[in-house]
């Protein structure tokens, strides 16, 4: 086991409200695995990558657990059990970013100091983290050239950018990585060559937490699947079940809405995350609800009454 | 390294229909970077075209161009039978054609709310602005995000707003690039959706260019002309 998401709650405070963008989130990762977490902009998937790291901003309050190698003692290599939502900044800044948990951002290029080349971005990195390999040898394991590391940001084409910034996610060697949305404004061969290298670190045995929107890209990859709607896990699935037989009406919602299927939206549109309703947050979208949705369902595989 | 360029001529065999938006022979460099080379394309009105090739064959400078946006090093364009030869601000005609970017955050003001954004060209043209209200509502921007900027928006409902500024003038010529590439399928599918509907309202032309094939099979019926270029890999 290598993460273990325990009730993971965030909530933000804006002006006159509290945003509600996590409710009570469970799943767990194994070495190995690639968990998918999917669903509609604005649903909270990014903030949770964001608490995993303790990047989230000030005005925000976590609460529950998120166990990174709960199993772990002290003496274990990987480092012991450590509960990311407690741990202090000092620790996460010194033992898990970069070390023991690495992230792939959105947007690579816009990730990257423009006046700086690719290599003084690994050099650095590697650096930063104690590690004695070279940038160029790091590079390789990412498959980029010695020649392209002399190159600006803008000098990379998106595949390039894609693969530095795979790169620097993976110069501490963590074998846990989180994706944030890799693969947003890609086109369809580079999101491709995306999910070709994250199966690859998914079979060196790394667990691999995928959050995008994209549900091709997920269906390349994905072992699992977690289906978030207005903060919440509605469904957590084994991938091939969940593409071949959805159950919750969001899920099959959302897969319908694929050009390669029905090309039909959602009718409705998702809440405010500032006023959920009391019961289930899909209800007033819902052709399946009835008085039942009142009350909040709880996930079991699929949180739905009717299902 | 040769200079790459990319050359595209949508064969027209649609005879005897009105003349459209149509680019002939459309050359554009940028210094010594040639970016397209003798391109041509036509849309007529009440088509839905799809336009499909990889990212940096040069699809958003021909959507810049056809916009009226962008003026070509060499070609023409002709919008209902008449050559273009003011570009952006200064084309008469710029209110018949609108454009929508893949990219809604970098296609607006960043201090304007998204009332500001879809009310924006009533205002700029002094008409009524009940228009934008209703179109607002049809894409799914509810009262409560009028107020909101666009920081405070995610990128379909910031995309929304563009679409619904985009239709406030009633275009006879919509030209969406990439336009629902960062969205999930549900949203993509809904504005998809909206543009077919008003396209079958009003009998505007529809230019859809994008990357993915799977979706423009989907939108335009199969109506998708598929463009390599010559691209460097």
């Amino acid at each position: 086991m290598k993460l273990r998401v325990d009730g993971l709650t965030v909530r933000f405070r804006i002006p006159g409200a509290t945003v509600h963008a996590v409710t009570d989130a469970s799943f767990e990762l194994s070495e190995g695995r690639c968990l998918a977490l999917v669903g509609e902009s604005g649903c909270g998937k990014s903030v949770m990558a964001h608490a995993l790291l303790g990047l989230l901003p000030a005005n925000a309050t976590v609460t529950g657990h998120a166990w990174l190698d709960p199993t772990a003692t002290r003496t274990d290599s990987s480092g012991e059990a450590l509960d990311l939502i407690t741990a202090p900044e000092k620790t996460l800044a010194r033992q898990v970013r970069g070390r023991r948990i690495g992230l792939i951002p959105q947007s690579p290029a816009a990730h990257l100091t423009p006046v700086r080349t690719a290599r003084a971005h690994l050099a650095e990195t590697l650096r930063e983290l104690g590690r004695t390999e070279t940038p160029d040898a790091l590079a390789a394991r990412a498959g980029l050239r010695p020649e392209d590391l002399d190159r600006y940001p803008h000098q990379l084409s998106g595949g390039m950018a894609q693969r530095v910034a795979n790169a620097l996610a993976l110069a501490g060697d963590p074998p846990l990585i989180i994706a944030d949305e890799p693969t947003t404004g890609l086109d369809r061969p580079l999101v491709d060559a995306t999910m070709t290298e994250l199966r690859r670190l998914r079979d060196e045995g790394r667990a691999v937490l995928l959050i995008t929107h994209d549900l091709r890209a997920a269906e390349q990859v994905a072992d699992e699947v977690a289906v978030m709607y207005a903060g919440r896990i509605v469904e957590l699935a084994e991938a091939e079940s969940f593409f071949t037989r959805p159950r919750h009406p969001y899920a099959r919602g959302l897969l319908d809405a694929l050009p390669t299927r029905a090309f039909k939206p959602v009718p409705g549109r998702p809440p405010e995350l500032t006023r959920l309703p009391a019961g289930c947050a899909f209800q007033p979208r819902c052709p399946l609800a009835t008085p039942l949705c009142d009350e909040q369902p709880k996930l079991n595989g699929v949180a739905c009454h009717h299902v | 390294m040769s200079e790459p360029t990319s050359t595209l001529t949508v064969p027209d065999t649609r005879t005897q229909q009105a003349p459209g938006l149509e680019a002939e022979e459309i050359t554009v460099s940028f210094g010594r970077h040639r970016v397209l080379d003798r391109v041509s394309i036509a849309l007529r009105p009440g088509e839905t075209l799809g336009l499909a090739g990889p990212s940096g064959c040069g699809k958003s400078t021909l959507a810049r161009v056809l916009a009226l946006l962008l003026r070509p090093s060499r070609g023409t364009v002709r919008m209902d039978g008449h050559p273009i030869s003011r570009w952006r601000h200064r084309a008469p005609q710029r209110t018949r054609v609108a454009l929508i970017f893949q990219q809604p955050r970098m296609a607006v003001d960043p201090r304007f709310t998204l009332e500001d954004v879809f009310t924006e060209p009533l205002r700029a043209t002094r008409r009524p602005l009940d228009r934008a209200y209703e179109l607002a509502e049809d894409l799914g921007l509810t009262r409560e995000l009028f107020t909101r900027r666009p920081h405070e928006v995610s990128d379909g409902q910031l995309q929304r707003a563009c679409v619904a500024r985009a239709l406030a003038l009633e275009p006879a010529y919509l030209i969406c690039d990439e336009m629902t590439t960062m969205l999930d399928a549900s949203t993509q599918a809904h504005l998809v959706s909206r543009i077919e509907a008003y396209r079958e309202r009003t009998g505007a032309a529809v230019l859809a260019i994008s990357h993915d094939t799977e979706l423009l099979d989907r939108w335009t019926d199969g109506n998708v002309h598929s463009w390599h270029g010559a691209v460097p890999a």
